[in-house]
This record gives structure tokens, sequence and C-alpha cells, in this order.
């Protein structure tokens, strides 16, 4: 299975994601911005960091990058894209996800251990978790309050569509505290907090984070053998 | 050359905490009577020659596209900048 991670100017985790990719026992293809195809990966890793250097707006003209005209396409076909952090914010810029991503409702960078409670377990990223588990990962952004109106947050909510949910204290002033999301097939993910930093006892809170990875490897798996 | 004026402002119902933080810093410089402040963005896009319907349609597209997120922001004013009137705050 090809996994691939795209970089884009400015991109700060794309190691990381590769490695997490690697990890959970994928290929990793790595995709640069100015890709005009795929190279026929089976699924697309989004990293974190600070693409474009986030001027106008976080993932505004990452959107617009070459690598994209192909990947909003792939994704609508149902092809699995997972956006971490500024990936989630490139995710809402393109529309494959609704709502957006602001400054922290305290105004401060936060980076901290995040606890988390998986609420959809059925995602092509979320499969290994079990419904109500509890992860502890990684989460450090300076915009990454989640915001949408009342009849999408609504929509969301009754769909099953909230992946993951910040447990504790809202960390950046997420509406309903919503840490991510996911589109109506459940192939795109985004989320705020960074499972690819938490894959490898010793480094990071905890290994909870590998299983983002294992789920989408096992969902490709399973659409091969079927 | 013409220029053309794109505003965009988050809307109303969106949080802005840039805004917020100004607005705390004013009274500290001793200026008071505002109850709120926002903060938005201007562009100003230059063109060779007049200013023409096609330049502002074409600035209309970029404001809707990647200017502005439909989703947390209004493009409030599209328009040419008139390069003979005094800037507001010239004497």
């Amino acid at each position: 299975m090809k996994i691939g991670v795209v970089t884009f100017p400015g991109s700060l985790d794309d190691r990381d994601a590769a490695r997490a990719v690697r990890a959970a026992g994928a290929d990793v293809v790595t995709l640069w911005h100015g890709d005009r195809d795929l190279h026929g990966v089976d699924a697309v890793v989004l990293p974190g960091g600070f693409s474009y250097g986030d001027y106008l707006r976080c993932g505004a003209i990452a959107r617009f990058a070459p690598v994209m005209d192909v990947l909003v396409p792939a994704a609508q076909g149902g092809l699995p894209v997972l956006g971490i952090c500024n990936g989630f914010q490139v995710l809402c810029e393109s529309h494959l996800l609704p709502g957006a991503l602001i400054r922290n409702d305290h105004r401060k960078f936060n980076c901290v251990d995040q606890v988390l409670r998986v609420e959809n377990a059925s995602t092509t990223w979320t499969s290994a978790y079990a419904a109500g588990q509890e992860i502890t990962i990684p989460l450090k952004n300076g915009e990454g309050g989640f915001v949408a109106d009342e009849a999408t947050l609504d929509r969301l909510e009754g769909e099953g569509r909230v992946v993951v949910r910040y447990v504790g204290a809202n960390p950046n002033g997420s509406h309903r505290k919503i840490a991510g999301i996911t589109n109506d097939r459940g192939n795109v993910v985004g989320l705020m907090p960074h499972p690819e930093h938490a894959i490898e006892p010793g480094y990071g809170p905890s290994t909870d984070g590998l299983d983002f990875f294992a789920s989408a490897l096992a969902s490709l798996e399973q659409v091969v053998s079927a | 050359m013409g220029s053309i004026v794109v505003d965009v402002m988050l809307k109303p119902e969106i949080l802005d905490p840039q805004g917020q933080a100004v607005a705390g810093a004013l009274p500290r410089l001793g200026i008071e009577g505002f109850t709120d402040v926002r903060q938005g963005k201007r562009f100003v896009l230059t063109v060779e020659g007049e200013v023409t319907d096609e330049h502002l349609a074409h600035a209309r597209q970029a404001a809707e596209t990647l200017l502005s997120n439909p989703v947390i922001e209004d493009v409030v004013a599209v328009h040419a900048l008139d390069a003979t009137a005094p800037t507001e705050g010239d004497a």
C-alpha cells in the first residue's frame, strides 16, 4: 500500500507523517506541491506546518497548489485523505470539509498533550479505534478554533461526522469542542491534533496516534481483498 | 495606473481575537470610548491604465475565490481607487 505525504513550502511535519505511515506498515510516496499527478498512491496525508507562511489565511494558498487540482477530485471520488493541523486547514479551504479554523480564542500558541474522545470509529482513518475511546496526542497551533454556522454544526453532529472531540477544557475555542471532522463518505478526515507525533514509545505522550495510519492501511487492504 | 480596492471583514458572528487585542490596548494609550474593534483586510490590486469593468469583474472573482473565505468572511467592498482624490487622512 502506498500512502502519499504532500510537502508544501512551509510544511513542517511531513517527515513525521511519513515516519508514521512507515510505522503502520505502508510505503511512503513523497508528493510535492507542484506535482500534477498523485503517482498512483492509495491514500494521501496533508501534514502540519505553515504552508506558504500561513499568509492570507491558513491553507488558503496551498488550496490552489497544482497537487490540489488532482487531489480534490480524487478525494471527492473516494480517495482516503487525512489532513493534520495545517492539512485540516487546507481541507476546509478546499471545501472538502465544512467550516473553517480561526485564531485561538485566547490568542496564544498552544502546545499540549491533549485528551480526545473518538466519536466516530467508522471512518477510513479511525476504524482501528473503539467509539468513545479516549486518546492522548499532541496539539500545537495558533489557529485551531473550529467554527461553522449552527446549521452546519447540527448537521455534523446529526450525521455522526464529528470524528474526535476535545476532552476537558476547550483548548482553543472550537465550536462544540470539535477537534476533527469527516466528509459524508468518511474517506476525508481533518483534525487539529497530531497523531503522527504519538506513534512510538518514548517519543510523545503515547502511541495512541498510530491507529489513524493503521486504520487507513486496514481499510485499503480490505478493499483489495474484497 | 489604476487600482482596485478589495475590503474583507470577518463575519460579525465570528470571533475576532486580533480585534479584541487591539481593543484591549487602546485604553492603555488613554484612548477611550470604543466599545469594540474589528480588524479586516484591504487588498489593493493595480492594473495597467484605467480601471475597466472587466478589471472590476476579475477583482470580484479574486475576492470571492482567494481573497476571502465565505465561511468566515464577507467581501464588504470592491471599488476602483480614485488616484486623483486625496486619500483619507490627507490634510
